[in-house]
């Protein structure tokens, strides 16, 4: 009965629509998609931004305190800090994007397989599920490099591994309370194939939740990353990374508290955007968790 | 609920195995000879055809992962090729340090985060439930190494209150010792578990058995004791039990700011030093108590709730 | 039983005369929302008899179920009693202090809900939850036990012994309810009040369950409130009933005059609609056309004016208040008073 219902999919503006007005009716999601917006300027935008060479070596003041000339100071090598941040946040951004779009692809088809493929199958990948998520993603992380040698590839394909089971977990429970979910069913009794199920009714119906799991997921991300690249295991000098600078501050941290300043304030504003927006989101999407409020 | 117990435990047994044989696979997935890998650029011939032998890397693939498996059952986790200790030593050397860490990071963030958060739920609007709602995001949105650069940068370098280097020596002084980095690594989880509790809380609370005993006229102290806290904590207890792996990542990045020993200090040395045996058997330990973690936070979540005990 | 309807119905005056355990007056409850107040409740004055079984019914959204929690204080955060009085015994259960209010719960009043499913608690024992609720007694908890053990023997549960240490999860839906009934009933209460007991289960369980809560009220000469959308339910086991539409009583007596001779057009429609009445074959469902009226603004004059098929000019302007038919009867209508009752 409900099959023709499940066909349609709402038309694109009104998903827009349906966002932008339950971001504005909602405090936190408005700070979150602002931060968001503005995270991601400055990253795309950051040559642009500051006059500095984030990798160049000056020899002007070093370990300066903020000034009109350094909006952030300079660091232990006389570096503009400012201009370090925007190109970390570059740096920071790719690494999210990255390893989240292929945890996201990966996940999508092991999940899939895992939920519409045969039980043993099933069992086998939830296993691995289970014993890649039992590695602490740092320390995980940690045997990677000792075993490709540091690097931005290194960083997001450890990212992507640990974060593939998460995603995949969910696409499999969605999967299989579709496959059994009566619209689909009569489907099938109608002759309709795997590839016609799976693209018109399950993806539409996972893409949403999963897209806002990544968008809260991407603190995760960007931590692992400066934390990697802190203990010197990940980015690697001179390209700038908040991580590094938070390294080259804690080495100088009895000199100037900035460099540690400058390098943690933007981790923080990152996470604090995207859990807001993330949680909106969810909040707009969840028909579930909208009935409880 | 011994069937349950029994059956979760296996599954553990097994999800080690897969862990550690995914761990061993990587060292022969990655492209060059693991002993020349291993010992770096310098090593000479003799030490690499030495280092093969030791490590077994000169036998087919299934042989090497059953003859771990087999030496790991006797406790063995390998030789340290550099010094030629047993690798089971030195992990377990420095092992109680983080576990110590680990644990009191634990026991003060939930307990203080349950109470916060029950406080939360029983008082939802008040200046108190606010003022922990905004601490909790505060905290949560804070990793936790940034969090151990402040507490060195505030506590110690500007106001030298504390000490954050070394682990101490002695009961008082390994306890003043553990303060900041416990401190460093609770934080953020009193705000995740607070915020857990108190919208667990909270949906308990307008449950439809809520409303039928409070139509019996019991007290409210007793229908929250009894009633309401058993099935609220359980996300919680799930949360710490899933949460012991990013206690040892956290734990990883304390180590080292605050230079105390430890797993996770090992660890990173030994990937300074291409160790590969060395953080093979940390790993191992790690995943192992991670595991066991889970474990216990599935148990406790059986018994408190029956519902859970057929749930596998 | 044959005794007491004996007497009313040999009864020919005017009223009651039975004894009233709760005497409702005027009561009126708003429920705040983000657009504004709504009056789900206005000026519902009713008496439970002592010993009698007084049915609720209407649609769903009419506010029975919001009358029967305001009668046991478990309304919702967002509701408030606006104006009138309830009297049980001494209390004014309108005005009344949270403490008074737990000493009354689960002594003179309890209650049976609607979903059996989730009413009890998932992670006590049913022997847990039936030993608590006994807290007032100063008794052994042996003793606690055995009660708990006599009154699911009571309802009719199979093996009472056994089931004390089962968890409600592992009870069907119907023995749930049981449980519920043989809870409420261990209270020994004055008054119970049954909220839809029976709509989330089959229609077998239904009479079964009805049978049972029958047989009991009898044998513990409590007073119910049943509240139900189903008229044949209502008329099976109640004595008196209270037909609500959108937040007022608009007619009530005594069963057996409001079902053979309805006096308010609403009730008149809701015996029409009632799949059980119809008596010809037919595929279509009568159904009252239009919907309930918004109770932000509640119209002046008749509620029901809208959707009555004998509507006139009077109705739009004045709200009717309660006229008296035969004996017990009682509608708020205007046709009655001006004998043009057409039943």
């Amino acid at each position: 009965m409900s099959q023709a219902q499940a066909t349609v999919s709402l038309p694109e503006p009104t998903v827009i629509s349906r966002i932008l007005r339950g971001l504005a009716g909602n405090r936190t999601g408005t700070i979150g998609f602002v931060l968001v917006v503005l995270i991601l300027a400055a990253a795309i935008f950051a040559p642009w931004i500051s006059q500095y060479d984030p990798a160049a070596i000056m020899t002007g003041p070093r370990m300066a305190p903020p000034s009109s000339d350094h909006w952030l100071g300079t660091d232990n090598l006389g570096r503009d800090l400012f201009s370090r941040v925007l190109a970390g946040g570059r740096v920071a951004m790719l690494v999210a994007g990255a390893s989240l779009g292929a945890a996201l692809s990966l996940g999508l088809v092991l999940g899939l397989v895992a939920g519409l493929g045969p039980r043993w199958l099933d069992n086998l990948l939830l296993l691995l599920f289970d014993a890649l998520r039992s590695f602490p993603t740092i320390v995980f992380g940690l045997a990677v490099v000792t075993l490709v040698g540091p690097s931005l590839f290194t960083v997001i394909l450890v990212v992507a591994i640990t974060s593939v089971p998460i995603y995949a977990r969910i696409i499999r429970t969605q999967a299989q309370s579709l496959r059994n979910a009566e619209f689909v069913m009569a489907e099938r009794a109608m002759g309709a194939g795997l590839p016609r199920i799976l693209f018109v009714h399950v993806l539409p119906n996972v893409l949403g939740p999963l897209l806002i799991l990544a968008s809260m997921d991407v603190p995760l991300v960007i931590a692992t990353e400066a934390g990697l690249s802190f203990l010197g295991m990940g980015v690697r000098p001179p390209t700038s990374s908040w991580g590094v600078i938070l390294n080259d501050g804690y080495n100088f941290i009895r000199n100037s508290p900035w460099p540690v300043i400058a390098g943690s304030v933007p981790i923080v504003l990152v996470t604090l955007g995207f859990t807001f927006l993330g949680e909106a989101l969810r909040d707009i999407f969840d028909p579930r968790l909208q009935k409880a409020n | 609920m011994i069937y349950y117990a029994t059956q979760r435990f296996l599954l553990s047994v097994l999800i080690v195995i897969v862990a550690i044989s995914l761990l061993t696979l990587m060292l022969h997935v990655v492209p060059g000879d693991p002993a020349t890998m291993i010992l770096g650029p310098r090593a000479t011939p003799e030490l690499i055809e030495q280092t093969r032998v030791a490590m077994g890397l000169d036998q087919p693939l299934p042989v090497q992962i059953v003859k771990f498996f087999g030496r790991i059952l006797h406790g063995d986790l390998g030789t340290d090729v550099f010094t030629g200790r047993a690798v089971s030593d030195i992990v377990f050397e420095q092992l109680p340090y983080t576990l110590v860490l680990i644990a009191v990071s634990i026991l003060w963030s939930s307990v203080l985060g349950i109470v916060l958060g029950c406080y939360s739920a029983l008082r939802a609007g008040t200046w108190l439930d606010t003022l922990s709602g905004i601490l909790s995001v505060g905290t949560i949105s804070i990793p936790a190494f940034v969090m151990a650069l402040y507490a060195v940068l505030i506590f110690a370098v500007s106001l030298g209150w504390l000490p954050a280097i070394g682990a101490g020596e002695g009961f008082f002084d390994s306890a003043m010792h553990l303060i900041l980095p416990a401190f460093a690594i609770g934080i953020s989880w009193v705000g995740y578990i607070a915020r857990m509790v108190r919208a667990s809380m909270l949906e308990v609370m307008g449950a439809p058995h809520v409303r039928m005993a409070r139509s019996f006229g019991l007290t409210e102290a007793r229908i929250v004791r009894a009633y309401i806290l058993r099935i609220a904590v359980q996300p919680a207890v799930t949360l710490l039990g899933t949460g012991v792996a990013h206690l040892f990542s956290a734990a990883v990045f304390v180590e080292v700011i605050f230079a105390r020993p430890g797993i996770g200090a090992l660890i990173v040395s030994s990937v300074n030093e291409r160790n590969y045996p060395i953080i093979l058997g940390a790993v191992l330990v790690t995943t192992a108590i991670i595991v066991l973690a889970t474990l216990l936070s599935d148990l406790t979540v059986a018994l408190l709730d029956p519902r859970q005990r057929e749930a596998l | 039983m044959s005794e007491q309807k004996l007497m009313h119905s040999s009864n020919a005056m005017r009223g009651d005369d039975h004894v009233p355990l709760m005497l409702i007056e005027e009561l009126s409850v708003d429920f705040s929302t983000a657009r504004g107040p709504i009056h789900a409740l206005r000026h519902i004055s009713l008496e439970v008899a002592a010993g009698r079984i007084l049915g609720l019914v209407g649609e769903s959204g009419c506010g029975k179920s919001s009358l029967a929690y305001s009668l046991i204080g478990l309304l919702a955060g967002n509701a408030r009693i606006t104006h009138g009085v309830i009297r049980l015994g001494d209390d004014d259960l309108a005005h009344l202090s949270a403490a008074r209010w737990r000493e009354l719960r689960g002594k003179r009043i309890a209650m049976i809900f609607q979903d059996p499913m989730t009413s009890l608690n998932p992670v006590r024992t049913i022997g847990q939850q039936m030993m608590d609720i006994q807290y007032r007694e100063r008794i052994t908890r042996a003793e606690k036990r055995k009660f708990a053990v006599d009154f699911l023997a009571q309802v009719r549960i199979p093996d009472p012994e056994a089931r004390l240490d089962s968890y409600p999860h592992e009870l069907s839906g119907g023995m749930r309810q049981r449980v519920c009934i043989a809870m409420a009933l261990l209270t020994r209460p004055d008054l119970l009040i049954a909220d839809e007991p029976t709509t989330a289960l089959d229609a077998t369980l239904e009479v079964q369950i009805i049978h049972l809560l029958r047989e009991l009220q009898q044998k513990f000469g409590c007073s119910v409130i049943f509240v139900s959308h189903h008229l044949g339910t209502v008329a099976e086991l109640c004595d008196d009933v209270a037909v609500m539409y959108a937040g007022e009583v608009v007619e009530q007596g005594s069963v057996d005059e409001i079902f053979r001779q309805p006096a308010h057009p609403y009730t008149q429609a809701l015996l029409e609609c009632d799949p059980g009445s119809i008596r010809e074959a037919t595929r279509i469902l009568p159904t009252i056309p239009g919907g309930l009226p918004d109770l932000r603004q509640v119209p002046t004059g008749c509620i029901f004016q809208d959707r009555c098929p004998q509507v006139f000019e009077r109705c739009r302007r004045e709200h009717p208040g309660f006229h008296l038919g035969e004996r017990t009867q009682m509608a708020r209508c205007h046709l009655i008073e001006q004998g043009e009752m057409t039943p």
